[in-house]
Formats: C-alpha cells, sequence, structure tokens
C-alpha cells in the first residue's frame, strides 16, 4: 500500500476548512461591523460562542468517538479554561477603573492600595476583599493565557493519569469523569474557592484597554478567533486520528486488551489523547467565555457534559465534521426553539409552545437517533458519497475486522 | 396638602375621643384602666408595656389574669369610633362583665401584640397560671419561667411545688427551682449545692443557666486586682491576637491608637502643601516607605500625633496584664459552676456525637432509598439508566396527584406508596421494552439514551405540574421529632425513612436470593446465553429486573417528596450522587449499595462537623475521597469474587 | 451653489421631519421584555412575577395602550441560571428590540445582566429586595435597599423581641452575603459581641437542614436569647421551615425573620407549625387598602384561581409598571434617556397606602411592614412605619458610607462624598 497524504487522507478537513473560511467571509461581510447589519451583533456572539462549542465537540469527539472513553467531563477543561481568561478580564478591567478613580485623590496610591481595591471591587459581592490565593498571575495576561493551558492540562493529566492506570473503563470511566465535574462545579460553588462562587465571573465582554471599540467589532475579532481555533483544532486532531497513532487509537476503543498484548503502552495513548483534548477544550472555553459575557459554577456542572455527549452523538461519532456539526445544529436550535423563535402550533385544544415542549422533543429525539440512527447526521454525508452502510456492530470483534482504516468514517471490511 | 388635611383629621380625632370616653364612663374598672393605657394597650411594645402590666397586676381585678391571656392570644380589639376594649367574638363581649355588646364589627380593629410583648404578658401570667388547675396553664407559666427567669419567681414556684399533682409538670417544677436556686440563691451554699445538683442535667436551659453564672467580660490592669473573680488570664499573642490586645489598650485609654494605612493616607492628605507633604513631593508618595517616611516629618513638625510602631506597642502590651473576670464575685459559686458546667459539656459533646451519627445514618438512608433502585438496574443488570432520577420524581408526583384527590394524609399516603410503585414500575417497563432491550450491547449509548428519556420526562413534568414545588405534607403522626434527650432528636420522617429503607433492603435480599425470580434475575445477568438455554427467558427476566427497580425508585419518590420537596428538578438532585453510592458500594451487590450508602452519609456529615458553615465542602471532599477510593478500590467496597464477577 | 443650498435644505428639512417622527411615533406595538425563572430553583418564585406582568400588560392594553400602541410582552427564560440570563437579556433588547424589562429575584442573575444593560443602555426593573451598594444608570430597584428591610428587622429583633444572639441563615450568594456583612456591622454598632453572630452559608436547593437547625437550637446555650435572620432564598425554605416544624422549635423560643418568604413560597407548605415566625417586606397580602383590594380581585380573576396569593416583589413590579407608563406618557417616547429622567421624582399609590416615590438614586421610598406567619400561610401585620426612602450604599458598612447616588444632580451612581468625585459610572458586577 502506497502512503498516503493527510489530505487526501482527511478529504473532510480540506471541506471543513473550506466551508469554515465560506462562512467566516459571509458573516463578515453580513456584520454590523462592516456597516452592513443583516447580521445583529448578538447573532454573531452566538455564531462565534458556536464555534468554541464545535471546538469542545471535536475534541469530545476524538476522546469518544475514537478512542472510545466517554468523557463526562470534559466541560469541567471548558470551564476552567474560561475561568482563568475571567480572572485576568476581571482583574484587568477593575485595575483601569481603580487606577482611574484613586487617581482623583490628592494623594497618589501606592500599587498595594490599588491592588486591594481591585479585591474591594471584585469581592465586594462576596462580603470580601480579600485576593485569594489562586489570583496569584492574575495582573498578568500571559501569565493567565499560560494558565488557560496549563490548568485544564494538569488536571486532565492527573486526573487521566488516575483512572487509565488503576484500568477503570468503559461507565466506570464515565461516572468517574462525571464526579469530577461534579466536584469541580462544587468546589467552584464554594465562596472559599476564591473565585466569587456562585456568582462566578461576569462583564467579561468588556476587553480591559479596549473600551472604545464597539462590542460590534469586537464580537466579530471574537468570531474569527474562535473561527481560526476551530480550524486549527480540526487540522489537529485530524492529524492525531489518521496515521499509525489513529489506529492505535481506534484500536484501543474496539478492544483494549487486544492493543495492549500487541505491545502498545494503551495507557499513555489514551492519556495522551484524554490530556490533549482537556487542554483545547480549555483553549475553547477561553475564547467562549469572553462572547458569553459570564461564568459561574453553573457551566462545569454535570448536566454540560452530558450535552456535550448528545451533540456528538447526534452529529454522529467517529468522524470529525459529524460532531461539529451535532454541536452547531444542536445548540442552534436549542437557542432558537428557547427563546420563542419557533412559531407555536394551535392543535385546537392545545397549543403547543416550543418553549415548553423543545426539551421533550430533543430527548425524544436524542433516543430515536440512539436507537435508530447511530451513526447520526454524519451517516446522511454517507448516503451523499454513495458509502456502504457500516455493518452493526454486535459482539466481539474477529481478527478479520481490524480497527485500522484509511478512508474516514468507514470501516475497512 | 394631603399631609396637612391629616393633621387636621388627627387633630379633631383627638379632640372627639375624650368626648367619647365621657359618654362610655358606664365602663368597668378593668376597661376604665384599659382606657388609661389605651395606645399602649392597642399597639403595645416589649420596651414600653411593663407600667401597663404592672398596673394591671396591681389593680387585683379578678379579670386580669383571663384579660392577659385573651390579649395575648390576640382576642382583642378596639372600637375604632370610641376607643373601648372588647373580646372578638359575633359578638364582641365586654372585657368586665363578659356580655354581649351590640357593635358594628366594620369599626372594630384587631389588637396585635407581637411576640415580645407576649413574652412579656406571660411572664406577668406567671403568678395566677403556678397553680391554676387547668395543666396547660401550669405548663405555660413553667415554659414563661424557662424562657425569662426572674429572681423573684422562686418563692412562688417553691410553694407550688406542694399542690403540684402531675407529676410530669412535678419534675419540671423540681427542675426550675433547682435553676432558679442555682442562680438566684439566698446564700452561698444554696447556690452551690443547687448548682451541684444540675451538673446532672443536659439540656439547653441548664447550659444556660451555667454560663450565665460563668458570665465573664474582659479586663485590662497593670496588675491583676485583688478584687476581681478572675476566669483567666489571657497571653498575648496566644489567648488573644496583638491587634486585638493593643485595640483593648487603646479602649481602656490606656494607650494612644495605632494609625492604619487610611488614616496615615488621611493625615497626608490633610497636609499637603506646596505640593509637598513633610518635605516629600506629593508625587512620590505611591509607596508605603515613602509615605511613613513624610509622615514622620508630619508628626516631628507636630502637625500628627506621633507614629505607634511596632516597638511601642509591644512595650505597651508587656506592661499590662489581660484577663476575663467573672460577673459573680463569689469564687465557691462560679468553681461550682465551671466544674458542673464541664461535667454537662462532656456529656453535651458525647449526645452531639450520638446526634451526629444519628443524622449520618438518616442521610445514609435517603442516599440508600434513592440509590437502591439503581442498585438492581444498574448493580445487577449493568444499564445505566440516567432516567432513574425522574423516576424518583414520577414517585413523587403520584404521592402529590393522590394527595389532591385524597385529602385524608394517612390514606393518601397508604394509596400512594402501591400506586407509586405501580406507575414507575409501568414506566420502567415501557422504557425496557422500547429503548434498553435495544441497547444492552451498547452500555455507554443507553446511558445516553436514558438521558435523553431524563430531559424528556423532566420537561413533560414542568408542562404537566408547573415549575413549582409541590407541596407532599406528610401525615400528623409523622410531623415532629424522637426527642431522647434535649441534645439527640431526629425528625419522625427520619426515621420513617430509615424504616422503609430496612424494609427494601430485606425485601430486595428476599427477592434475589431465596425467591424463583431472584434466582432467574441472577442467572440472566451473569449469562444471559446460558440462562435462556436452561429454559428462562431472559427477555421477561430483565423487563421485570427492571420494572421491580424503576418501582422502587417510585416509593423512594414519595419518601424523599415528604421529607424534602417535590418539583422536577428533584431526581437531577440525586442521580449522580445515587450512581457514585452505587460504584463505591461495589457494582452488583445491594450489600455494596448499602456500604456505599453508609460511607458517604457518614463522611459527609463527618466532614460536615468539622467544618458546619459550609455544607458544599462537605460534599466536594466526599466526591473527591469517592474518586480517590475508586482509584484504589475499582470494584468498590464489597467486590465481587469468582464467577459472579462476570469478567 | 444655489443648487447646493437647497439641497442641503431639504436635507436638512427631511433630517428635521425623521427626527420628528421618530419622537413623536413610537414603533407599534410597545415591547415589554419579562426575564423571570420559569424553571430551575428560583421558578418557585418567579413565575408568579411573569404572570403578574402579564396581568398588567393586559390591563394597560384594555385600557388603550400607551402611546396609542398595544403593549406586547417577550417573554423568555433564563432558567435560573445566571449566564442565561446575560444572554436572554442581549436577545431581548438587541433581537426583539424591547423598549423596557422587568426580571431578575435573585442578586447574582441582575448582577448577569447588568453589564449587557449598561452597554446596550437598556432600561430594567428589578422587583425584589436586595442587598444595595449598587445603583446602575439603567435599572429601576422597585423592591427594598437594606435600610427598607433589613434595617427594620433588625431593630424589630433588638428592641422588640429582646434578641441577643444571631444566627444569620442563607443562601450562598450576593444578596446574603452582602445582606449578611451590612448586618453584622449594624449589631456590632448595637453592641451585639462577634461570637454572638453565627453565620452559615448554604448552597441553593438545601435540602438537609437537620444539622443546622439543631446548631442553632444549641446556640441558646449561655442563656441568651436567639433569633435567625433567613435570607434562604427559593425552594431551599421549603426544607428548612419543615425542619423547624419537625424540631419543634416554636417563635417564642427562637423567633425566624425571613427576607426571602412570602405568601408564594408560604403557599407550599404546612404553616401550622410556624405560626408566629416573621417575615420583613413593603407588602403583604393582607394590607387592609381598598387599591390592595381591588389588586387581589384582578389577580385572582387573571389567573383564574382564588387560592393564589399576592406578594412583595408583584406590588414592586405594579407599582413599576405603572410608575414606567406615567414616565412614558409623560416624555411622549420610550426612549431610555427620556424615560429615566421622567421617572425621577415620580409618584405612585402603594398598595399598604400612602404613595411610593421613585427617588433620584433610582430606589423607591416605600414603608417598611413586619408580619407574623398565621396558620393560613397568610401574615399578622405587626408593625409598620412611616415610608422609608431607600439608600442606595449603606451606611453601616464603612467603605460604603460615603458614598451616595443622585443621577438627577451628579449624574453619578457612585459618588464619593468625602473626596466629592465621582468613582465609577458604571457598575461592579
Amino acid at each position: 500500500m502506497k502512503p498516503q497524504s493527510f489530505l487526501s487522507q482527511n478529504r473532510s478537513a480540506l471541506w471543513f476548512l473550506l466551508s469554515l473560511t465560506v462562512f467566516a467571509l459571509i458573516v463578515t461581510v453580513l456584520s454590523d461591523a462592516m456597516g452592513n447589519g443583516m447580521i445583529s451583533t448578538s447573532f454573531v456572539k452566538t455564531l462565534g460562542k458556536t464555534l468554541c462549542l464545535m471546538l469542545v465537540a471535536i475534541a469530545m469527539d476524538v476522546v469518544w468517538g475514537y478512542t472510545g472513553i466517554l468523557s463526562l467531563g470534559h466541560m469541567a477543561f471548558f470551564g476552567l479554561g474560561g475561568y482563568m481568561i475571567g480572572m485576568w478580564l476581571m482583574y484587568a478591567r477593575t485595575e483601569i477603573i481603580v487606577t482611574e478613580s484613586l487617581r482623583a485623590a490628592a494623594i497618589p496610591p501606592t500599587p498595594q492600595e490599588i491592588h486591594d481595591s481591585v479585591g474591594t471591587q471584585i469581592f465586594g459581592v462576596v462580603g470580601s476583599s480579600e485576593f485569594p490565593a489562586i489570583w496569584l498571575f492574575a495582573h498578568s495576561f500571559w501569565l493567565q493565557i499560560a494558565m488557560v493551558v496549563l490548568v485544564p492540562g494538569v488536571l486532565a493529566l492527573v486526573f487521566g493519569w488516575l483512572a487509565f492506570r488503576s484500568r477503570v473503563t468503559g461507565v466506570y470511566l464515565s461516572i468517574l469523569t462525571q464526579a469530577m465535574t461534579l466536584a469541580l462545579s462544587l468546589y467552584l460553588f464554594q465562596n472559599e474557592a476564591g473565585l466569587r462562587g456562585n456568582n462566578g465571573l461576569s462583564g467579561l465582554q468588556n476587553l480591559p484597554g479596549l473600551e472604545d471599540l464597539p462590542q460590534a467589532t469586537l464580537s466579530l475579532a471574537f468570531f474569527w478567533a474562535s473561527a481560526v481555533a476551530l480550524g486549527a483544532g480540526y487540522v489537529l486532531f485530524a492529524w492525531v486520528v489518521s496515521g499509525k497513532m489513529g489506529s492505535v487509537i481506534r484500536g484501543i476503543r474496539d478492544n483494549e486488551s487486544r492493543v495492549r498484548f500487541l505491545g502498545y503502552h494503551v495507557e499513555s495513548y489514551k492519556l495522551f489523547v484524554f490530556t490533549l483534548t482537556g487542554i483545547v477544550a480549555g483553549i475553547a472555553g477561553a475564547l467562549y467565555y469572553p462572547q458569553a459575557g459570564i461564568i459561574n459554577p453553573n457551566e462545569v456542572a454535570p448536566i454540560a457534559s452530558i450535552y456535550l455527549a448528545v451533540w456528538v452523538a447526534i452529529g454522529g461519532r467517529g468522524r470529525l465534521y459529524g460532531a461539529a456539526l451535532g454541536a452547531a445544529l444542536v445548540s442552534l436550535l436549542s437557542s432558537w426553539f428557547t427563546s420563542g423563535g419557533a412559531p407555536d402550533i394551535p392543535l385546537g385544544f392545545y397549543t403547543l409552545h416550543w418553549t415548553d415542549w423543545w426539551l421533550v422533543l430533543l430527548g425524544v429525539s436524542f433516543v430515536a437517533v440512539t436507537l435508530l440512527a447511530p451513526k447520526g447526521i454524519g451517516g446522511l454525508f454517507d448516503l451523499l458519497g454513495h458509502r456502504h452502510p457500516v455493518p452493526e456492530r454486535v459482539g466481539d470483534f474477529g481478527p478479520d475486522k481490524g480497527a485500522r482504516r484509511t478512508v474516514e468514517g468507514e470501516e475497512e471490511r | 396638602m394631603l399631609r396637612a388635611l391629616s393633621l387636621v383629621l388627627t387633630l379633631a380625632l383627638c379632640l372627639a375621643l375624650p368626648a367619647h370616653r365621657a359618654m362610655a364612663q358606664q365602663t368597668g374598672p378593668l376597661q376604665a384602666l384599659l382606657q388609661t393605657h389605651a395606645d399602649e394597650v392597642a399597639s403595645p411594645g416589649r420596651q414600653s408595656v411593663g407600667p401597663l402590666i404592672a398596673d394591671l397586676v396591681a389593680s387585683g381585678l379578678p379579670q386580669v389574669p383571663d384579660f392577659l391571656n385573651r390579649w395575648s392570644d390576640r382576642d382583642l380589639v378596639q372600637d375604632e369610633a370610641t376607643g373601648l376594649f372588647y373580646y372578638d367574638g359575633t359578638p364582641p363581649v365586654d372585657v368586665d362583665t363578659g356580655a354581649p355588646v351590640r357593635l358594628d364589627r366594620a369599626s372594630l380593629s384587631a389588637v396585635r401584640p407581637n411576640g415580645g410583648v407576649r413574652r412579656v404578658i406571660s411572664t406577668a401570667l406567671v403568678q395566677f397560671q403556678l397553680s391554676d388547675p387547668d395543666i396547660a396553664a401550669r405548663s405555660a407559666a413553667l415554659d414563661a419561667i424557662a424562657r425569662a427567669p426572674e429572681p423573684d419567681q422562686l418563692a412562688p414556684l417553691r410553694a407550688s411545688l406542694a399542690s403540684e399533682t402531675d407529676p410530669a409538670l412535678r419534675a419540671r417544677k423540681e427542675q426550675l427551682v433547682g435553676m432558679l436556686a442555682a442562680r438566684f440563691g439566698a446564700n452561698s451554699d444554696d447556690r452551690v449545692a443547687a448548682i451541684a445538683a444540675l451538673s446532672g442535667a443536659l439540656s439547653v436551659e441548664v447550659r444556660a443557666v451555667l454560663n450565665q453564672i460563668l458570665t465573664t467580660s474582659p479586663g485590662v490592669a497593670e496588675t491583676l486586682p485583688p478584687e476581681v473573680n478572675v476566669a483567666r488570664v489571657l497571653q498575648v499573642g496566644d489567648d488573644i491576637p496583638i491587634q486585638d490586645a493593643y485595640a483593648r489598650l487603646v479602649d481602656a485609654g490606656r494607650a494612644p491608637p495605632a494609625q492604619d494605612r487610611d488614616q496615615i493616607k488621611a493625615a497626608l492628605t490633610a497636609n499637603v502643601a506646596g505640593g509637598e507633604v513633610g518635605g516629600v513631593p506629593v508625587g512620590a508618595l505611591d509607596s508605603e516607605t515613602d509615605r511613613l517616611r513624610a509622615y514622620a516629618a508630619l508628626a516631628e513638625a507636630g502637625a500628627a500625633p506621633p507614629l505607634v510602631t511596632q516597638d511601642t506597642i509591644e512595650a505597651a502590651l508587656a506592661s499590662h496584664v489581660f484577663y476575663e473576670a467573672y460577673a459573680e464575685p463569689d469564687t465557691a459559686v462560679t468553681d461550682a459552676a465551671r466544674a458542673a458546667l464541664d461535667e454537662v459539656e462532656q456529656r453535651v459533646f458525647f449526645n452531639q456525637m450520638l446526634d451526629l451519627t444519628l443524622d449520618a445514618l438518616s442521610l445514609a438512608s435517603i442516599y440508600f432509598l434513592a440509590a437502591i433502585g439503581l442498585a438492581i438496574t444498574f448493580g445487577v443488570m449493568g444499564v445505566i439508566n440516567m432516567a432513574h432520577g425522574e423516576f424518583i420524581m414520577m414517585g413523587a408526583y403520584t404521592g402529590y396527584v393522590v394527595q389532591q384527590i385524597i385529602p385524608d394524609y394517612t390514606l393518601s399516603l397508604i394509596v400512594a406508596l402501591p400506586l407509586a410503585f405501580a406507575v414507575t414500575f409501568a414506566a420502567g417497563v415501557a422504557m425496557e421494552r422500547l429503548v434498553i432491550r435495544w441497547l444492552y450491547h451498547r452500555p455507554l449509548e443507553t446511558l445516553l439514551a436514558t438521558f435523553g428519556i431524563s430531559i424528556a420526562l423532566q420537561q413533560l413534568a414542568k408542562n404537566i405540574f408547573g415549575t413549582q414545588a409541590r407541596p407532599l405534607t406528610s401525615p400528623a403522626w409523622l410531623d415532629g421529632a424522637w426527642v431522647l434527650n434535649d441534645v439527640v432528636s431526629i425528625a419522625n420522617i427520619r426515621i420513617a425513612i430509615f424504616v422503609l429503607a430496612l424494609i427494601f433492603l430485606a425485601l430486595i435480599l428476599f427477592i434475589l436470593n431465596k425467591t424463583r425470580v431472584g434466582l432467574e434475575v441472577r442467572a440472566v445477568t451473569q449469562n444471559p446465553g446460558m440462562a435462556a438455554s436452561m429454559g428462562i427467558n431472559p427477555d421477561k427476566i430483565n423487563m421485570l429486573t427492571f420494572g421491580l427497580g424503576s418501582g422502587i425508585a417510585g416509593i423512594a419518590g414519595v419518601a424523599i417528596g415528604l421529607y424534602a420537596k417535590v418539583t422536577s428538578e428533584m431526581g437531577a438532585d440525586y442521580i449522580v450522587q445515587s450512581f457514585m453510592t452505587v460504584v463505591v458500594g461495589g457494582v452488583g451487590n445491594v450489600w455494596g449499595t448499602l456500604a456505599g450508602a453508609a460511607l458517604i452519609g457518614i463522611l459527609q456529615k463527618g466532614i460536615e462537623y468539622f467544618n458546619p458553615s459550609n455544607t458544599l465542602a462537605a460534599q466536594t471532599y466526599m466526591i473527591l475521597f469517592i474518586i480517590l477510593f475508586i482509584q484504589f478500590r475499582p470494584k468498590g467496597i464489597v467486590a465481587l469474587k469468582g464467577r459472579a464477577a462476570g469478567d | 451653489m444655489i443648487e447646493m443650498m437647497k439641497l442641503s435644505g431639504v436635507a436638512a428639512a427631511a433630517l428635521a421631519c425623521a427626527g420628528a417622527v421618530s419622537a413623536q411615533e413610537t414603533e407599534c406595538p410597545i415591547k415589554v421584555g419579562v426575564l423571570h425563572s420559569l424553571s430551575g430553583t428560583m421558578a418557585i418564585s418567579e413565575t408568579t412575577l411573569k404572570d403578574t406582568m402579564l396581568m398588567l400588560i393586559e390591563k394597560q392594553n384594555a385600557a388603550g395602550g400607551l402611546l396609542g400602541c398595544e403593549l406586547e410582552a417577550v417573554v423568555k427564560d433564563p432558567a435560573s441560571d445566571w449566564p442565561l440570563f446575560a444572554e436572554k437579556a442581549r436577545e431581548l433588547i438587541s433581537n426583539d428590540e424591547v423598549d423596557v424589562t422587568f426580571g431578575s429575584w435573585t442578586s447574582s442573575s441582575r448582577k448577569a445582566v447588568l453589564p449587557v444593560l449598561e452597554e446596550l443602555n437598556a432600561l430594567y426593573f428589578y422587583p425584589v429586595q436586595y442587598e444595595g451598594e449598587e445603583s446602575s444608570k439603567n435599572v429601576f430597584y422597585t423592591g427594598a435597599a437594606p435600610n427598607q428591610q433589613a434595617i427594620p428587622a433588625v431593630d424589630y429583633f433588638l428592641d422588640e423581641l429582646g434578641v441577643e444572639k444571631f444566627a444569620l441563615l442563607g443562601t450562598d450568594y450576593v444578596y446574603p452575603r452582602t445582606t449578611n456583612n451590612i448586618l453584622e456591622s449594624y449589631l456590632t454598632s448595637k453592641g451585639i459581641a462577634a461570637e454572638d453572630i453565627f453565620v452559615n452559608y448554604t448552597p441553593f436547593g438545601q435540602s438537609d437542614w437537620s444539622t443546622i437547625v439543631s446548631d442553632v437550637v444549641a446556640l441558646g446555650e449561655d442563656g441568651k436569647q436567639v433569633g435567625v435572620i433567613s435570607t434562604i432564598n427559593g425552594d431551599a425554605n421549603i426544607g428548612f421551615y419543615k425542619e423547624l416544624a419537625a424540631a419543634n422549635v416554636s417563635a417564642d423560643d427562637i423567633p425566624v425573620v425571613a427576607f426571602s418568604v412570602g405568601e408564594e413560597e408560604l403557599s407550599g407548605l404546612d404553616t401550622s407549625n410556624l405560626v408566629g415566625h416573621l417575615a420583613a417586606w413593603n407588602y403583604f397580602m393582607t394590607a387592609d387598602t381598598p387599591e390592595n383590594a381591588a389588586f387581589i380581585d384582578e389577580w385572582h380573576a387573571f389567573i383564574g384561581d382564588d387560592s393564589r396569593v399576592t406578594n412583595d416583589p408583584m406590588e414592586a413590579h405594579y407599582i413599576g409598571f405603572n410608575m414606567w407608563v406615567q414616565a412614558v406618557e409623560a416624555a411622549g417616547t420610550t426612549d431610555v434617556d427620556a424615560v429615566r429622567e421622567n421617572m425621577w421624582g415620580l409618584e405612585f399609590p402603594n398598595l399598604t397606602g400612602g404613595m411610593a416615590v421613585m427617588g433620584t438614586n433610582h430606589h423607591l421610598s416605600k414603608p417598611v411592614l413586619i408580619g407574623e406567619i398565621r396558620a393560613d400561610g397568610q401574615f399578622d401585620i405587626i408593625s409598620q412605619t412611616e415610608p422609608v426612602a431607600g439608600d442606595a450604599w449603606t451606611d453601616f458598612l464603612p467603605e460604603s458610607a460615603p458614598l451616595v447616588s443622585d443621577w438627577k444632580e451628579l449624574d453619578c451612581g457612585m459618588y464619593n462624598t468625602e473626596t466629592s468625585t465621582c468613582v465609577q459610572t458604571k457598575s461592579n458586577y
């Protein structure tokens, strides 16, 4: 078999990048910032946030769809990334306000005074004024950016090491990851955690020093940053799941013991994938929350991670574009339905309000997808490309059906 | 304009009132007495009502006790037109004669003494009630004494002891006499004896008596004054922080106040002259050292009080002694009280531990009840049912609906429990047939599909019952608490949940281990193919097992609804906890679930005890513990061994 | 040249015309945003407020609308989730282009919405008692500030009930934290020692109260009268009161005054064991005035259920909405800045009697009422003060004592009277 180039092996990457660029350009042209006003600023924000969600969904797909680890805790890394950038945003913005107001006094402020007043302003809402230790780096943009990568990365590394080392697999691992994100959210809910408990960090949409820039421009900039991150993330993960590395992790998904018997160090592969996706989730979060404007511990509650799994499942596991599409479709539909965008359906005896019934529809359609179309939306592309349906996987795989494959989205026969 | 009008009106009323009063001269002595304090009777205040009550008591009128009672019970109304008081009723009755009065009810306004006033009234009533033939009145008098002990209550209370017929009240009276004697006894020996007798007690009241005898006040002096009864001498730095100690010195006028950063800054700001302060340019005052330098210069020039340095503080502290002194001058009494209190507190500590254990057991039983259904569906069958919490919710709503139809709480509970089982059993069977059956080979997808069902059910409940919490009221016999002593008590509803959990444990153990169905369930879960070859229908068994697990969740829902609240989201509160209970305990074993629930309950209460002001911390650390625990015992506390382990 | 002048003249005329049109004719219909949680832990309190708004809007439409336009309610459900509050507020303002929004219960949700409001210069009415320490240009606070609820209630505890030891129990978020801070400082100034103040925070939706209740009972062991000040919010109250009743804590032994429990919260409870416990509000359903009777009748007719209760935040919305209507009529437009200026000094009758006045610090002046719980879930009003003006910045915390808010004269919500400077025009989030 002759070696194939990266792009010919991942035709979808090319298509994905192309459509992403076209999409981003269209949005830019139609946006408020360009004076066109076809797409409102708040919708640009929604789209930018959706791109971040697509990125974390792709990461989730690599963990679950390719490596077979159903992590119900990846939104914890996403949230942590948001918290890390949020700390800098709050600190820097408050520092500017405080310096401005202290300058009015007769005597110039000492650095300690500025620091203390920033503390009073930030922690006043939780009845305190002291800076907790975890805000040590909050004054510096670059250090805090480093934390965006480091904190989720280290948490994923430590947690993954502990879990994979003791060979917790399958459902137990899912519950364990769920416990992790629950513990994190409960910890953040506490005031003692030093991140303003239940209130979370807010006002993140105001970038320090850029107060004069209109939100229309800012949101477009964040939209582009998210698009670039998504494109880069897609290429990165397409590379990870292709080639020999991809074969090994798919092998782990299909039969961990056999891969281990072949001499691969399964734990290292799993740990690598888990940590890498954790870091990417953190970066996605760091881009998401300045657009959302506020982050609080609810964002890392277990339900968020379950929804992430739902997006990936609806989009179609085991193909990156499927996960991305699933995330975009479900989250946009959700916000369309819950914000009353969908028209009510009068049934004569009862009027169906979509705001009330959307979750029921989502839940039922989710069951339907799981039962009837396990390949999700991504499966539709198989119809387009006249691909052969993949046989239902039931029971053990024989030696004839290896996990290696050279064509995306299809098992080799 | 409006204000002026109301002023005129008030004036007119004031003028008119005496006239009315004059007309109503034919009233009885109590009414006349009340009219002299009319405003106070109509809107009494705790601190101002004293003279009125003293007058009433001093009048010696036989109607007074009854009046005080009915006043306190908000049975009194005032006629707005005449200002006269009547007892409420149709028709209202005269306070003196008890004769009905013809009055327009619309002009009557209710008199509502507040809680503080009612307490004053009940204290005043004590003397009338101590030997009242009505037990309730006597017991009310004793409660009043316990709430507000006064020295002059001791003698009448002692006197009433002899005539007391009710043994419980007699014991209570003796106890109160002891408590009063300890505080207000005639001489030191009496009091020491009374205090010694109290050391066997446990109640909050007794601790209150002892603590009040031991009330201390802080003091500071250059040497310990000999005349005070010193409780203890405080070591600066160990018993009292340096700052606090110095603040006490300042308060006592024995040292100049130390300047903090803001005061230094204020002094500097006040002395800015020509762009500089004390020779330091204003622009340079952006560091602490420069500010201190400028301040020192100011102090030198006499423009500010001299800086209190660390050295001066330490010197001042070293030359003083800090102590706490008892308010009670008699050393014998305080020593006896201290000894008695130590003894009481030790016993209180043990009882608190016992109480904590009860709380922990109760929490464990709630977790167990929530998780036991899962122990079957997840533990035995291996099906991840994320909708388990919603089955709990369905059970609770069933209880609510039954209560709407059957108003009798006991009867409705008897109907609700089996009905909740039936409803959730049916729901479980339907779910198994329609969804889970197709996913036995894809456990992770079962998780997601059941999650879909979970959000759909939650939203359905919202659409049907609304988002408000719905009341599920427990019958009267489940109200209140089982009180072992003044420290240890537990709500009856929690005991009921505990008993329910035990019953389920026994029931499930019985079904799984002693019945044919149980045998088949175990066979099917261990090896469905082999079980099928032995003539067992795995489909049917799976369906039944799942139904059983779900049905138990429904009953748990009724119990949890009774103790907490019924909302569409109540299931979500328990689901993750329940899964962890099962996993920690060890999958596939009901005993494991029990162990898991016990571990989690006890652990959570234990952590809470050490950090009482932060309930979340307990939950967080508990989950961290569970995560670590699973690392080291991946199979849980009670791990299956051999063939049953399945792998 | 002449051509050009003509042209510019035409342009100017056109511009003037456009200006006049926009000033006189507001776009119909006038949209009113309603941002209350209809699900989640706060739904117990907030759902009713949504219905109240719908009722008020319906009534206004029946009375001929506003400026010749129909009013249209735009309802969103932020699901007790603070980030969702921010998102939905943005949707309301920039997508639905509402002219005013009524919403929030918890302070956290208000703080989440604030940056969006200030960024987009929108108008918001917040109907619930809160912790103060805030005065946004874009928010009108129709609920009580601490000096209109918490401080009078504590005074009542001190003076009337003789409480010497305080347990401050709260849900863990902004309102209880800040209120308890203010109260601690106030109690200290009243001579209560620090060790006689017990503070405890629990998460939203807390259901296991047995340990906390027994801790509170044990506070009485030094013989001091114990009182509980509860800032527990949402459905956690159900478990708390059930446990209180189970532990047989009578109001005579340990009185509880609640700042977030009204008629609506009690309707989910059997209150026979809670008789005598207290609540402090600016309104109780039992207030005996003709306005209140009419309001209750309207409410029952609208909701179609005579057993439904009314409560304080409903009154706040009632006053807030009617003041907004008056301000819009006075301004002749729904333009935010014009309406704001017309709000200052407006008067509207309270349901409890007397007039509510909107101050230039965006707070109302209202009477303070203290009620005791009755067996039927209603309150006996046992104390009613003269109207008290809401104070945005409390006098009992050293750092906020010198601060005042006055949007009319000073155009500043956080003005330091010591340094005579405006600390900031936007709010702390």
